[in-house]
């Protein structure tokens, strides 16, 4: 492979010339989605019947038709997505489709608009990325490169602009370099919103003979997966971030920690490390400036804690993942007690935008405190759920309504959990709130790595607060007694609420605990876990109040305080929830109203979320 | 069951010989082997020169880790939040109830591990069961999730 090694700045640049030069001429391209929601909803076969299309119809050497499984372009509930560059999306295709889109798209250039999104207002149907209010609310700076990009292709990021910002940054000194993200005022994208020029500063400012620069791709909050597309659909963009970061920090080796759970990024990954050190953008005299940088790939091992920064680092050295206290900085003593810039896989992908556009540019999108854009997961109980990317300041309900399309089922909107196992709840009343560090912190939740879970009122927060904690005392490494002991002892606390045995003042008992554990935790995880209490106690506390006085969940969801109930009148008899029922103790004839044996139920709620007519009450 | 001395040493012998590479070490031995073996985990010691009680803190300490046999199969279910607010719970229940087992145990056959994970990531499919780290399944239908788990023989 050592022949396709480029030697000088030179010779990448008539490299990528000659590159995008030969695909000039090319036919339009077909994206068939390869993200995880699709591959489970079947793009692979759609994927295989264009392929069987091309080749019966003779246009695999006649036009020069390409066809990828792509990175994922976002819509993930509405998949298999297949998309035509940035103007045409189809939604839910399936496989029979597949002969009429290569007619009329393919060949004659038509828009079908039957496979496109239906509003659930309007009806209306449209087919292209601008009508799609789930898209055309967007603003996609990092994910443009996911809908466009063949992750596994280093060619087709280069032809695309890829690794340009290595050409300019080794025009530039390091510190001005440093002042360009700085100026920009990149804030770390992990969760504690951290501004990256500062950090990068104070790591080159410590004499050193060696200096890390860490990528961490260790996404453990539960319902976030925006590091995991990035890794999976554009791993180069992470890969130039890092030297970049290399060149201006003056670091030569470098390591991206990535999550045991997302076994294809770290396949992804791997190969674009490899490619790009093939190219020679990676290793030994990089470009012939005389910089060398190298990357490995480390998988982590299934422990939450090894995304808090020096548990990381230990986990790195192949040591037990245990954070130590934070006044010690890794950017003087970080990996092998050596100085160390850390940030995380978004981070390091706004870092070519940055340099190769220029750090007013950037500041022209997000609010004054938080440039740029924000990546989130969009999941829960919105009807349009998904990888989207607005500016920073965009309100929640924006995101929630527009983006989002609403709550699924006409439900009413409660609210919204930000931040993962660190953030809180942030009730409707406030969803006015721009999505911004400081914003979400005030509000008392955090921006977290961008996971935005949409709850609707059949959610109960003493519920939500107790699936946080018990989350937590989980993954508790166990080093410090308030997060070890603490946690188990909240999480009993809220058990007993939820199962009928609350009393009066464990509210303030909770509360108790909760500053115990933000002043005394050794880490970020146990002092930032109050946090899904505090703000579920501060917004909804008459729900605790009744689950603790009334022995009532007013959501319907804890177990123990509630019965289930088939409202004859609204029944019609389909006996879907009589197939779907694990227990099999709905009875009930065909077209007449069913019947929960009550002795027998188990109160799983899967006979209400099949219910297409509404008729199972929560009592 | 028998462990193959020179799989072991294969695959020690393919990393560098730094305390770095022992978590991607016992991860090999994790998925070669389904398990951590005790007779790995002396191998290591020798070779790369850590005490053994150090790997034994971090064969216990991770999740991906483990140092009884799994089963052929895994089914992991995401008990991410999304998942949890679509009844992961009760998916888990049904599944442990098919499979007669609790999670984190595996099935007397050794067909299946049952497992719950915290999020693997794909949101929209909540609640999602992962099989073998390589097929997804949309959980919101129980008993669809329990045909499709009957195909791994």
């Amino acid at each position: 492979m050592d022949n396709r090694k480029l030697q000088s700045v030179k010779e990448f640049e008539s490299y990528r010339t000659k590159i995008a030069e030969s695909r000039k001429d090319e036919y339009p391209v077909i994206y068939v989605c390869g993200g995880t929601p699709c591959l489970a909803k079947g793009s692979r076969a759609v994927a295989h019947a264009f392929k069987k299309e091309i080749e019966s119809q003779g246009l695999a050497c006649k036009v020069e038709l390409r066809h990828k499984v792509t990175g994922c372009q976002g819509f993930c509930s509405k998949g298999p997505v297949v998309s035509f560059g940035n103007d045409i999306v189809y939604l839910e295709v399936k496989p029979n489709h597949v002969p009429e889109i290569m007619e009329k798209t393919v060949k004659n250039a038509q828009v079908i608009d039957s496979l496109g999104y239906k509003d659930p207002q309007t009806k209306k149907r449209s087919a292209s990325f601008e009508g799609i209010p789930f898209y055309s609310h967007q603003k996609g700076m990092i994910l443009k490169g996911l809908r466009e990009i063949d992750p596994l292709e280093i060619d087709d990021y280069i032809a695309r602009g890829g690794y340009a910002s290595l050409v300019r940054a080794f025009a530039m000194v390091p510190e001005e370099v440093i002042d360009l993200i700085a100026e920009s005022g990149l804030r770390g994208r992990g969760g504690g919103g951290f501004p990256a020029g500062a950090k990068w500063k104070s790591c080159r400012a410590i004499d050193s003979e060696v200096r890390y620069v860490l990528c961490n791709g260790d996404e453990g909050d539960p319902g976030a997966f925006m590091d995991r597309s990035i890794m999976e659909g554009n791993p180069h963009a992470v890969i130039e971030g890092m030297i970049v970061g290399a060149w201006a920090v003056g670091a030569h080796h470098g390591y991206a920690y990535i999550r045991d759970e997302y076994p294809l990024a770290v396949k992804v990954m791997k190969k674009a490390v490899e490619d790009a050190t093939a190219m020679g953008l990676l290793g030994r005299n990089i470009l012939g400036t005389g910089f060398d940088f190298d990357i490995k790939i480390t998988r982590g091992g299934g422990a939450f804690v090894c995304g808090e920064s020096s548990a990381l680092m230990r986990s790195i050295e192949g040591k037990v993942g245990e954070p130590r206290a934070k006044y010690i900085r890794s950017v003087e003593k970080g990996l092998y007690d050596l100085p160390t810039v850390l940030n995380n896989v978004e981070t390091w992908t706004n870092v070519p935008l940055i340099v190769n556009n220029g750090a007013q540019w950037y500041r022209k999108t997000g609010t004054q405190g938080s440039p740029g854009t924000k990546v989130f997961s969009l999941a829960g109980k919105a009807v349009n759920t998904g990888l989207v990317e607005v500016p920073m300041g965009t309100t929640i309900r924006e995101l929630v309504e527009k983006v989002g399309g609403g709550i699924r089922g006409g439900r009413k909107f409660k609210a919204v959990q930000t931040g993962g196992p660190s953030g809180g709840c942030i009730p409707e009343s406030l969803a006015d709130l721009p999505i911004d560090f400081d914003s979400l912190s005030k509000a008392g939740s955090m921006m977290g790595s961008g996971g935005i879970i949409v709850m609707d009122e059949a959610t109960c927060m003493v519920d939500v607060a107790k699936y946080f904690i018990s989350f937590l005392a989980e993954e508790s490494c166990g080093k410090c007694s308030p997060c070890r002991d603490g946690l188990p002892r909240m999480k009993q606390i809220l058990t007993d609420i939820t199962e009928g045995r609350g009393k009066e003042g464990d509210i303030e008992l909770l509360e108790e605990l909760c500053e115990v554990l933000s002043y005394g935790a050794l880490c970020g995880l146990g002092s930032s876990a109050p946090n899904p209490v505090l703000s579920t106690i501060k917004y909804f506390r008459e729900e605790y109040e009744a689950h603790i006085r009334d022995k009532r969940c007013p959501a319907g969801v804890c177990r123990e305080l509630v019965t289930f109930r088939i409202d004859a009148d609204a029944c019609t008899g389909c006996t879907l929830c009589a197939k779907q029922c694990p227990q099999a103790c709905i009875t009930g004839e065909r077209k007449k109203a069913h019947v929960i044996d009550q002795s027998t139920c188990i109160k799983c709620g899967v006979c209400r979320d099949v219910c297409k007519f509404d008729a199972v009450r929560v009592e | 069951m028998g462990i193959d001395i020179r799989k072991i040493d294969e695959i020690i012998e393919s990393y560098d010989k730094s305390e770095e590479s022992l978590l991607a070490i016992l991860q090999d031995f994790q998925h070669t082997f389904r398990y951590v073996p005790e007779e790995g985990m002396k191998r290591v010691s020798e070779i790369l020169g850590i005490p053994e009680s150090k790997i034994y803190g971090v064969g216990t300490f991770y999740k991906a880790l483990s140092l009884k046999p799994v089963g052929r199969h895994t089914c992991k279910v995401c008990t991410g939040t999304a998942c949890h607010l679509k009844g992961a719970h009760t998916l888990t229940d049904i599944i442990g109830r098919e499979l007669d087992i609790e999670p984190g145990e595996t099935t007397k056959d050794g067909r299946f591990t049952l497992q719950t994970v915290n999020c693997v990531g794909a949101c929209a499919l909540a609640p999602v069961v992962m099989v073998d780290d390589e097929d997804y399944y949309e959980g919101s239908s129980p008993q669809d999730v329990l045909k499709n788990l009957r195909k791994y023989k």
